[in-house]
């Protein structure tokens, strides 16, 4: 098969499976976006296990425990289906701790308090998903089997979410100024999340089938989804252009994509210290993995 | 080493290919199995298999040359006949 | 008859400092699928916590949470062994990991004898659970049995292992790990690191003190 007839193929709904063969630039490209998506599920557990130890109540503890165990159980998954392209895990993590891969934006930005967690779990999440409901038509069949399996998961992590941050902006002054002062910090990451719009013929990406969902489109389902949530709690988004037309269309003002260009890069506020301390890790345990995992027979 | 778990959703159902996993040996394998795929209770069971015992097989009919409608369903026009069966047997009664 | 409060909140305590102390592994596990395995027996450790906390509670007239957050460090009735940090050193953790799960069988199966139906009902469905965490304990043993750093290990939690247990219990535990009775450690002064734990552990819920979470 040619690369135009390949093309047209998963256009046409073709699947592909892992030995099947496949243009090596379609290979190369499933690698990089399915590795980035297996590096921000690794990376997104850093922010957020801190305040498993800090969770305020042990049903609070204990959710969140299972959320991010979910979160690593993915990366699992993806680090799978990326090994089964030809990249080892190991590699991956080699070259995610040097810098040399990406992972998503939000995880390169702090937690403050637990109106992170609640912000997280409940916007976050949600963008994260949009996406990853875009990726169950994905013409690779082995990543778009795991992300049904994703997918449901996710829908677990939505709920305890809206239940963390229903709970604070039923209680306190403070509280609510916990869940307003989050989300004020989050808003710029959650508008650039879903990336800078690119249309649909430009983007390898969606001409292979890798993606179904351009960029704008995900970032227009997820303000008409979730700003109505959050206006209807009294919070207040930091955007005063945020609005939508009598077409249905969302109006913001621009997000700001060198900031987004700088983080993904590996210049975000945690970036270092986070793929420092996974590395101070690694090491420590790389006994284990020689112990246990080298010598298979 | 490099195993594949399948899983059943429910009991009598089959067992369906769930995902796979890295582990030294079938205890730690069967230990992760149950947790990735047994958790939340989503598998009435599940096998555990090292991928190197599973035999892919692509392709699984070799030939497909001459026509084998006897083996299917469509292979069978029945329409027309019955409709014919029908006829004769309602004339037959009215005799 | 009156519940032994104490022994509740021994039980209580030593569970939920151990499951976070266990948590401090989630997301820097040695292998992604041993840091999912581990994180589930750091959750079925706050599980139980919450459970043996809920009937001290029903008897003292408070909550779970009030009995899990709301005390002073001094006031916990945790033992030694799980309050000491370990989170970067796996030979320690598992041998912490063996040890406790061998000797909390132990106690586990004289509750399954309590008058008390309660403490009795509990002490079964707590040991279904735990079947799991001896597997995943004895399998971990199995394989680092000749690792020096687990050896040793070993030896260095002995004697804070004796001391989770009472005393007329400790000769079962040498029996199930083959290895001789020596100087226990008992319970009652806490290590150093439970306070740093605790102001970490209750931070959030000091902040806003009362409110809902």
């Amino acid at each position: 098969m040619s690369e135009a007839e390949f093309e047209a193929y998963v256009q046409g709904g073709g699947q592909v499976e892992a030995g099947d063969p496949m243009p090596e630039a379609y290979r190369k490209a499933l690698v990089k976006f399915i590795e980035m998506h297996g590096n921000s599920e690794l990376m997104g557990v850093l922010p957020e296990r801190e305040w498993i130890l800090r969770a305020p109540t042990l049903q609070r503890k204990l959710a969140l425990t299972s959320k991010v165990q979910d979160e690593v159980g993915h990366a699992q998954l993806i680090y799978r289906v990326v090994e089964d392209l030809g990249k080892p895990r190991e590699a991956c993590l080699d070259d995610l701790i040097a810098g040399k891969t990406k992972f998503h934006n939000v995880f390169h930005y702090p937690t403050k308090t637990w109106g992170d967690v609640g912000v997280i779990a409940w916007l976050v999440d949600a963008a994260a998903i949009i996406s990853q409901k875009a990726l169950l038509k994905c013409s690779y069949a082995p990543y778009a089997r795991i992300m049904k399996k994703i997918c449901w998961e996710e829908s677990f992590h939505i709920l305890h979410g809206r239940d963390v941050i229903l709970t604070m902006m039923n209680g306190t002054d403070e509280q609510r100024e916990l869940v307003q002062e989050a989300l004020n910090r989050w808003w710029g990451p959650l508008m650039q999340f879903h990336g800078n719009p690119i249309p649909a013929e430009d983007d390898p990406m969606y001409r292979w089938r890798i993606k179904s969902q351009a960029n704008e489109e995900a970032r227009q389902q997820f303000l008409d989804g979730y700003v109505p949530q959050i206006w209807e709690l009294g919070l207040t988004v930091p955007d005063p252009k945020l609005g939508k037309r009598k077409d249905g269309v969302w109006e913001y003002t621009e997000p700001d994509w060198d900031e987004l260009k700088r983080v993904v890069t590996g210049h975000g506020p945690e970036t270092e210290r986070r793929l420092g301390f996974r590395k101070a890790s690694r090491e420590e345990t790389a006994w284990v993995r020689q112990a246990v995992l080298a010598d298979a027979a | 080493m490099i195993w594949e778990v399948f899983r059943q959703e429910r009991e009598g159902q089959p067992f369906q290919h769930g995902g796979s996993l890295e582990a030294p040996n079938l205890a730690f394998a069967e230990a992760y199995a149950r947790e990735f795929y047994g958790r939340r209770g989503e598998s009435f069971a599940l096998w555990i298999v090292p991928r190197d015992a599973v035999e892919e097989v692509r392709d699984p009919y070799v030939a497909q040359v001459f026509d084998r409608d006897y083996r299917r369903v469509d292979g069978y026009s029945l329409k027309a006949k019955l409709k014919e069966a029908r006829e004769l047997a309602a004339k037959n009664a009215s005799r | 008859m009156s519940r032994d409060i104490t022994a509740l909140l021994r039980l209580a305590d030593d569970e939920l400092i151990l499951g976070w102390r266990n948590s401090e592994w989630t997301g820097i596990a040695p292998f992604l699928e041993e840091d999912v395995a581990f994180s589930s027996i750091a959750q079925t450790e706050i599980g139980h916590a919450r459970a043996w906390y809920e009937l001290a509670a029903k008897e003292l007239g408070t909550d779970a949470d009030s009995l899990a957050f709301d005390r002073e460090p001094d006031e916990y009735l945790c033992a030694p062994l799980v309050e000491m940090r370990m989170a970067d050193d796996w030979a320690r953790t598992i041998a912490r990991h063996w040890l406790y799960e061998t000797a909390d069988r132990i106690r586990i199966q004289v509750l399954l004898n309590s008058q008390d139906r309660e403490v009795a009902g509990l002490a079964e469905k707590i040991d279904r659970e735990e079947a799991y965490h001896r597997m995943h304990a004895e399998m971990w043993a199995e394989r680092l049995r000749d690792e020096p750093a687990f050896r040793e290990a070993v030896d260095e939690l002995w004697p804070y292992a004796l001391g989770l247990l009472p005393e007329g219990q400790r000769p079962l535990l040498c029996q199930a790990v083959e290895m001789r009775a020596g100087e226990a450690i008992e319970r009652g002064e806490h290590t150093e690191g439970l306070r740093p734990l605790w102001e970490e552990m209750t931070m959030v819920r000091r902040s806003v003190p009362g409110a809902s979470w």
